[in-house]
């Protein structure tokens, strides 16, 4: 029925998990089993945004980039411009936030089937310390690839959706969690939504069950009992990430694709402020297209996080801030003008010698040759620690702050701080990439650079 | 080549020196009428007026020249107000040497001063230049950066990092064993080595015993030409070389640096051993007074000028190469370490060493028949610094 079709898929999940046992130990209350998965005090929205576009499979330069969060990192400012800057597009195409509830992941996906290009799905999900939307929510980002369906890993049969105005879940600007009514209230106006919306998709796709169903509301009862009615012909555990806002459909899509076979439908429906439902069918090509990490592996590969570290980078456990001098903000200008370097780590190889320049250098460090230099992209470069640090002096909301010396393979040097590890997880020697953060923020303003974290593959699961 | 040199061309006649520390109760200001007056008052022969130029070193504690003529009420005179990191207080010296060795003033002062416990800031505050906020200084702190130095000497060398934590105690201890007798200085206590070896981690295995002190102070070198010298005192201190490299920082983008040298150091004390004519600084030099902001600093420091082979300077501390019955006496007031690090003055105070201990008057810390003194100032970091060093002797030739 459209245009465009599914062509790639990438999923980010943060490193960090927070059992809710940690919570009931630090409350006294509440627990239970499980984890969330959190993003650390180094992401945001867009990073984690950029993290999964990064990851997203399939071919091309997209040219458009939509991005849907309830947790924008600016408002006033195009978060998707800094998720366009680190592709390291240039200036071409285009790119815009849906911002505002779950709902919005919808608009992105009906924006990305109509126009293509890349929908990005991202968030954070805060709660109060003790609330159900803290324990049982998640931090994550999934990106999908929109494109020509000669090209799909999934197309869509048919899409329903219906809209209804009543008082469920709210959060006011500025807010930093959310309300929610009494629950059986919701439950019992998104039955009929959602009944509704299945029902008009299956019937336009012309079957009567999917193969697989992705169900996703913020009312978490709604979801569940949606979850016990539609079940898929093939069975499949559901990722235990938590409801994860406006990435939540996404990242649940992104499971099933993960272990999806060829020509089997999924059912994919949306309850948030209405209902949406879409029915995809998978293509032979998924097999060979699918992302290097997928979101049960991520899963895995978790770090214990404290409660209180977890309360800290939310900011609602105000620490004692550091004797030492603020960062200054970074400057507009500058910034503009390393846009390629600080947004996408471009740095510049010299063409009469080879040397590689990180930051990009107009006389080459080697042999001077001046102006004799071409962009050169390290961010999918790996790399090996050369030395290290373990500084306790400086600040920051993970302490001690780890510092590498970072050799990348093919050349080039550059100082960076290591994300996600602990410092029994460096040594001389260990392999890295890179990954993009958020420094620090500075009078409202985002410090968004790269960091260093150790390669996937080269740890396990560890307790941090 | 690098210089041409002046030696012998001008001599220091007259320094002043504050006591270095927390001086809660004394502004830049009066740090600079302090130093300058103790200056005047031991060189009778030359007022303030008599002073035809001045350089002015500070990294953070003033801009422009004001800095110096407003606090002294200077008649019209001019004061050119120099920066170079760490080495800004030998920037000064330096520049002032060279307007007595070109002839454009006979009589000039260089003076530093660093104000650095009014910020509420524990270590140095910077001042940036507005940026993107990608460049490692913004995060990396100079403990960090410096304690690059211990893993990357013992891997290459091979050197047991017990031993190696055995030498950098040792530098602690000498340096404090020496500041300890020397009333200017900002910390004037011995401190055993197990104190030191178990001191709080501030970054690596650099505790706080191993970093340098952050303190207020200032210091100031009277300047004529060599030939005038004696008009002044019967003992003065000639200028034999003066050598300054900025590096082009390619350490931190260069995967052939391996954090065990700095060669903006073996760049200067080269030109400085040539421009004084010292072929084996290890039986030339006396006196030496070195940047030791930290302790592996000092004993990477050994090497690059010479007084240790490579791999050696480790085990040459140990053996006490260094102390002050040595075979170079190495930071003999205290250093940085011990006797506190006001970055602008810093390079000035070490000058005041020399200045001591070749006239004959550094008392208990007095080293025997000293005729070589040697100061080096280095700014920056690891693999992408400022470098500094000068000799000055008691003897023309």
């Amino acid at each position: 029925m459209s245009a465009r079709a599914i062509t790639g898929y990438g999923a980010y999940l943060p490193r960090h998990r927070l059992a809710h046992a940690e919570i009931a130990d630090a409350l006294g209350a509440g627990g239970g089993r499980g984890t969330r998965t959190v993003a650390s005090f180094d992401e945001d929205s867009t990073t984690m945004a950029v993290e999964a576009a990064r990851a997203a499979t399939g071919d091309g330069r997209p040219d458009a980039i939509h991005l849907a969060t309830t947790a924008p990192a600016y408002l006033d400012k195009t978060n998707a411009a800094a998720v366009h800057a680190a592709l390291d597009l240039g200036h071409a195409g285009f790119a815009a936030d849906v911002v505002g509830s779950a709902r919005s992941a919808v608009a992105a996906l009906r924006s990305g089937l109509a126009d293509g290009g890349l929908v990005v799905l991202s968030d954070l999900r805060n709660g109060r310390p003790g609330s159900t939307d803290e324990r049982d929510g998640g931090d994550g980002a999934v990106a999908l690839r929109f494109g020509d369906p000669d090209d799909a890993i999934a197309v869509v049969l048919a899409r329903a959706s219906a809209t209804a105005e009543f008082l469920d879940r709210w959060r006011a600007p500025g807010d930093d969690h959310s309300g929610q009514w009494e629950e059986r209230f919701g439950a019992e106006r998104y039955a009929p939504l959602v009944e509704s919306v299945v029902a008009e998709a299956l019937a336009a796709a012309g079957i009567e069950q999917a193969d697989h169903v992705v169900i996703s509301s913020p009312h978490g009862r709604a979801a569940a009992a949606a979850r016990k009615r539609y079940r898929g012909r093939i069975e499949g555990a559901d990722p235990a990430i938590g409801y994860v806002g406006a990435a939540d459909l996404g990242l649940r899509l992104a499971a099933v694709l993960d272990r999806a076979g060829a020509d089997e439908t999924i059912l994919v429906v949306s309850a948030a402020d209405g209902a949406d439902a879409f029915v995809l069918r998978t293509t032979e090509r998924l097999a060979a297209t699918r992302p290097e990490r997928g979101v049960v592996a991520q899963l895995e590969h978790g770090r214990a996080l404290r409660y209180a570290a977890f309360l800290t980078w939310r900011g609602r456990l105000e620490r004692e801030p550091p004797r030492r001098p603020e960062p200054d903000r970074p400057a507009g200008p500058p910034s503009a003008r390393s846009e390629a370097w600080k947004f996408a780590f471009v740095g510049s190889r010299c063409t009469a010698c080879g040397f590689v320049h990180v930051p990009p250098m107009r006389v080459c460090k080697s042999c001077r040759a001046v102006d004799e230099m071409e962009s050169l992209s390290l961010a999918d470069r790996r790399g090996t620690v050369a030395t290290f640090t373990v500084d306790r002096l400086a600040f920051s909301p993970a302490p001690p702050l780890i510092t590498v010396v970072v050799d990348f393979d093919g050349g080039g040097r550059y100082t960076v701080e290591m994300a996600d590890a602990a410092p029994d997880e460096v040594a001389i020697g260990t392999r890295v990439e890179m990954t993009f953060r958020r420094l620090y923020t500075v009078d409202g303003v985002h410090n968004y650079f790269w960091k260093a974290r150790p390669l996937a593959e080269a740890t396990g699961t560890t307790e941090g | 080549m690098a210089s041409n040199g002046i030696k012998d061309r001008v001599a220091i006649v007259g320094m002043g020196c504050t006591p270095f520390g927390e001086h809660w109760g004394k502004s830049a200001d009066d740090l600079l009428v302090d130093a300058t007056n103790e200056c005047f008052a031991s060189t009778p022969g030359i007022t303030v007026d008599d002073v035809d130029a001045f350089w002015l070193g500070t990294m953070s504690s003033g801009q422009s020249g004001m800095v110096l003529s407003k606090p002294l009420s200077l008649d019209y005179k001019p004061v050119t107000r120099v920066e170079n990191f760490c080495a800004t207080g030998s920037e000064a010296f330096r520049n002032a040497c060279y307007a007595v060795a070109s002839g454009a003033y006979d009589t000039v002062m260089a003076v530093g001063v660093e104000k650095l416990k009014d910020s509420g800031y524990s270590g140095l505050v910077r001042s940036n230049v507005a940026g993107d906020g990608t460049a490692p200084e913004m995060t990396v702190t100079a403990p960090a950066a410096f304690s690059l130095l211990d893993p990357a000497y013992c891997r290459k060398y091979d050197v047991d990092p017990q031993d190696m934590r055995d030498a950098m105690t040792h530098v602690a201890w000498k340096n404090h064993h020496n500041g300890a007798l020397n009333h200017r200085a900002q910390f004037r206590k011995e401190v055993p080595k197990e104190k030191i070896e178990a001191s709080p981690l501030v970054a690596g295995r650099l505790g706080v015993f191993d970093c340098s002190g952050v303190s207020d102070g200032a210091a100031c070198a009277l300047i004529v030409r060599a030939e005038d010298a004696h008009k002044y005192t019967d003992r003065p201190l000639y200028v034999k070389a003066l050598a300054f490299a900025a590096g082009p920082a390619n350490g931190p983008m260069d995967p052939a640096y391996d954090y065990t040298s700095f060669e903006e150091v073996v760049r200067t004390a080269q030109d400085a051993y040539r421009q004084a004519g010292v072929t084996d600084p290890r039986t030339e030099i006396s006196v030496a007074e070195v940047h030791d902001c930290f302790t592996p600093t000092e004993l990477v420091l050994m090497e690059d000028m010479g007084f240790s082979e490579r791999g050696e300077a480790w085990r040459d501390a140990l053996d006490g190469a260094f102390d002050l019955d040595g075979r170079i006496a190495v930071n003999a007031d205290g250093g940085l370490k011990s006797f506190g690090h006001p970055v602008g003055a810093s390079g000035l105070r070490m000058l005041l060493e020399c200045w001591l201990q070749l006239r004959g008057e550094a008392g208990e810390r007095q080293v025997k028949d000293p005729r070589l003194g040697l100061t080096h100032n280095l700014g920056g970091r690891p693999g992408s610094c400022v470098s500094f060093v000068s000799i000055v002797g008691n003897e023309l030739g």
